[in-house]
């Protein structure tokens, strides 16, 4: 088996799935003569032309407005948001519109879209370096997936694209070059399912829950743990942010009693504050100690590239509040 | 081009008399506006190559209309930057040492927005636009006599705060200006794919305000048309908007690579329009500079330059504190020094 990018798996599911069915499409600021910011689509356009990749003017409300509308023509619209923080000027076509189609017209149909959008950091600015998927996760009628590995951005952008119903799927900027192993053969056109979290180590001591790049901070974290203080962490990778796993958690907090929930958005409001309220209800019996959070601290982000840093929550933070609970 | 008032692109005779008519110290002050931009731009790209400041968005080429927006203003008058007008601000007296802070993610950065009448820098495209209409309309409503200039790209014009500015700006009578500086692309996006009115001005009529065209590489006619439309802001004549002509003749920002998306053949077309050199030729020709005068003039700005970069390097660090501070005016117990450090369990006693 050959190690497949991050971004080459986004790509790979975004190729075969335009292959598979006409129907897909990709619309985006930037993504044809750039390949988008990230260069996702690099090559698309050559490859389906400008009907089907299409690059669109800077109006994020249009693109995922356009896309509800595509949907409801037929299609089955990718649209590509260059960052989250864009995400928020469409808030009211994702919220409002792509989000409800189905509720308020009597669930006779629904809107099959994709709005793939980045999180991330690294010298962006307050403006440009925002973490948003507990808002998303908050509005019931949204699907949301954070993938935090190659395999699981191509078999849950898989997902995304043939699920019925509105998808936001949030690829991580510091992830694109990490690198890993992709299905092959017949296993290669596997989806990941949406709503399944995945036990990536196994451990006795404490429970790590964490998603997209804090993910592979939570595998340090507990790497680092074993080796100076033989603590066993057990680390689940939550992948879908809603609907949430929740009995793969519970599952683990039975064997290890403790549980740590790290997230990159602020400790306020952020996605880990509506998982610990769900968790200490369904854990409560099985906890030896209050469920802990790594978060990030409740200001926005610098750009000073020292105190960046120093703010975005890194596999340190993750051992230091374990350390506290042992 | 059609419809573009020019200055240094007329025949020679109609350019000579309309250089002299705006005369040698108007002319000098536009000139030295663009030799402290260029030095800032060309020091800027620098620091960044050295690791010393963040991913930085050049402005090399658009000198002239940047010069002009504040040349043809009056100090009482609002700016409302976007990420390519970081500098402006000198040319309101701010030292570059306060902007080079600002790509360094220094607190020193922040310059005095009440002093400079200079607004904070807006990145999402567009959002700036209705500010300058909510400042404009601060003025009339106060009795005073100021303006609001908004600045956005030909990309921004696409942006839904765009064309609600625009038409919040003509609905109310707002005196402000909205400066498009159309240099045919947005990265890697150009202007035809971006809108189907190739002439941007165009856009002003549906909302019932003049739309003025001027060649974005000719500081003087930049000035003049800016004037225009600043004298009928302050008369009560409501909003205009300039569509400043151009190209982009550097890359986006520093992490670009243009030769990815666009022809390095039209970049070669384009780059004898770089508006510091066709403005000299214009005033050698015309006879109000001599090329020494005007070459001391650039060595100057360059040299303040290099000041306002060593100064940068003895520039203190940043401490989270200082972060935390400025958050809220009044800042809450939730963002004291103490509670950023401790974990919430930590702090009560656990
Ligand atoms: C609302 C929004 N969407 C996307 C971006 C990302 N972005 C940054 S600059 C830019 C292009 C803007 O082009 P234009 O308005 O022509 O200004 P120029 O950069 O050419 O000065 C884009 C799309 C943004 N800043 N804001
Ligand atoms: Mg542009």
């Amino acid at each position: 088996m050959s190690l497949v990018s991050y971004r080459d798996a986004v790509r790979s599911a975004l190729r075969d799935e335009m292959l598979r069915d006409q129907r897909v499409i990709l619309m985006g600021e930037d993504i044809t003569g750039y390949g988008g910011s990230y260069a996702v689509t690099k090559g698309l356009v050559e490859e389906f032309g400008p009907k089907r990749v299409m690059e669109t003017p800077i109006a994020e409300a249009g693109i995922v407005g356009f896309a509800v509308g595509a949907a409801m023509g037929g299609l089955i619209p990718v649209a590509e948001l260059m960052t989250v923080n864009f995400a928020l000027l469409a808030l009211d076509q994702i919220v409002n519109s792509a989000a409800k189609c189905h509720y308020m017209f009597g669930g006779q149909w629904s809107v099959p879209l994709v709005v793939r959008t980045v999180s991330g950091f690294g010298q962006l600015g307050p403006t440009h370096s925002q973490t948003f998927e507990g808002w998303f996760a908050s509005v019931p009628g949204l699907k949301v997936v954070m993938p935090a590995t190659p395999a699981d951005a191509r078999g849950l952008l898989l997902a995304a694209i043939r699920d019925p119903d509105p998808v936001i799927f949030i690829e991580h900027s510091l992830l694109y070059s990490t690198k890993g192993e992709l299905p092959e053969g017949e296993a290669a056109d596997e989806e990941v399912p949406i709503g399944s979290a995945k036990v990536v180590r196994a451990g006795t001591d404490v429970t790590l829950v964490a998603y997209s790049r804090m993910l592979l901070q939570a595998l340090q974290a507990a790497e680092e743990l074993e080796r100076s203080d033989g603590v066993s962490c057990e680390v689940v990778d939550l992948r879908t942010l809603r609907p949430v796993d929740y009995p793969t958690v519970v599952e683990s907090v039975r064997r290890t009693h403790q549980l740590v929930l790290c997230g990159e958005d602020w400790r306020t409001g952020g996605f880990g504050a509506s998982l610990l309220s769900e968790l200490s209800d369904r854990c409560f019996d099985d906890l030896d100690a209050p469920i802990q959070r790594v978060a990030s601290p409740d200001v926005p982000m610098a750009y000073s590239r020292q105190l960046e840093r120093s703010l975005i929550p890194t596999s340190d933070e993750v051992v230091e509040v374990v350390r506290r609970l042992n | 081009m059609d419809g573009v008032e020019t200055i240094l692109g007329a025949d020679p005779e109609a350019m000579v008399s309309q250089l002299l008519e705006l005369g040698r110290d108007l002319c000098l002050r536009l000139f030295e506006g663009m030799a402290g931009l260029r030095a800032f731009d060309d020091r800027a790209v620098i620091l960044q190559r050295q690791g010393r400041i963040g991913t930085y968005p050049t402005f090399y080429g658009e000198e002239a209309v940047q010069t002009a927006s504040v040349v043809a203003l009056e100090e009482r008058d609002w700016l409302f930057p976007t990420y390519r007008q970081t500098a402006v601000v000198t040319l309101r007296g701010c030292p570059p040492l306060v902007p080079l802070l600002m790509w360094r993610g220094h607190p020193g950065g922040w310059h005095d927005v009440m002093r400079y009448r200079v607004a904070p820098v807006c990145v999402p495209v567009a959002t700036n636009l209705p500010h300058a209409v909510g400042a404009a309309w601060g003025a009339r409503l106060r009795s005073a006599d100021w303006v609001a200039l908004g600045y956005a790209g030909d990309g921004a014009t696409s942006a839904g705060d765009f064309h609600e500015a625009c038409n919040l700006a003509a609905v109310t009578g707002s005196p402000v200006i909205f400066l498009v500086n159309n240099n045919q692309w947005a990265i890697s996006t150009p202007l035809r794919r971006q809108t189907r009115v190739q002439r941007l001005a165009e856009k002003a009529a549906a909302y019932g305000m003049p739309g003025l065209r001027v060649d974005a590489f000719d500081v003087f006619a930049c000035h003049r048309v800016l004037r225009r439309a600043a004298e009928l802001a302050r008369s009560g004549g409501g909003p205009t908007l300039v569509e400043a002509v151009g190209y982009r003749l550097g890359p986006h920002g520093t992490a670009d690579e243009p030769a990815l998306y666009r022809s390095p053949a039209a970049d070669r077309l384009w780059a004898p329009m770089e508006p510091l050199g066709r403005a000299q030729l214009g005033l050698v020709s015309a006879g109000l500079a001599d090329a020494g005068e005007l070459a001391e003039i650039r060595g100057r700005a360059s040299a303040r330059l290099l000041a306002a970069a060593e100064e940068l390097e003895r520039s203190p660090r940043v401490t989270l504190e200082e972060i935390a501070d400025t958050v809220h005016l009044s800042t809450p117990w939730d963002l004291s020094p103490d509670h950023l450090r401790e974990p919430s369990w930590a702090a009560a006693g656990e």
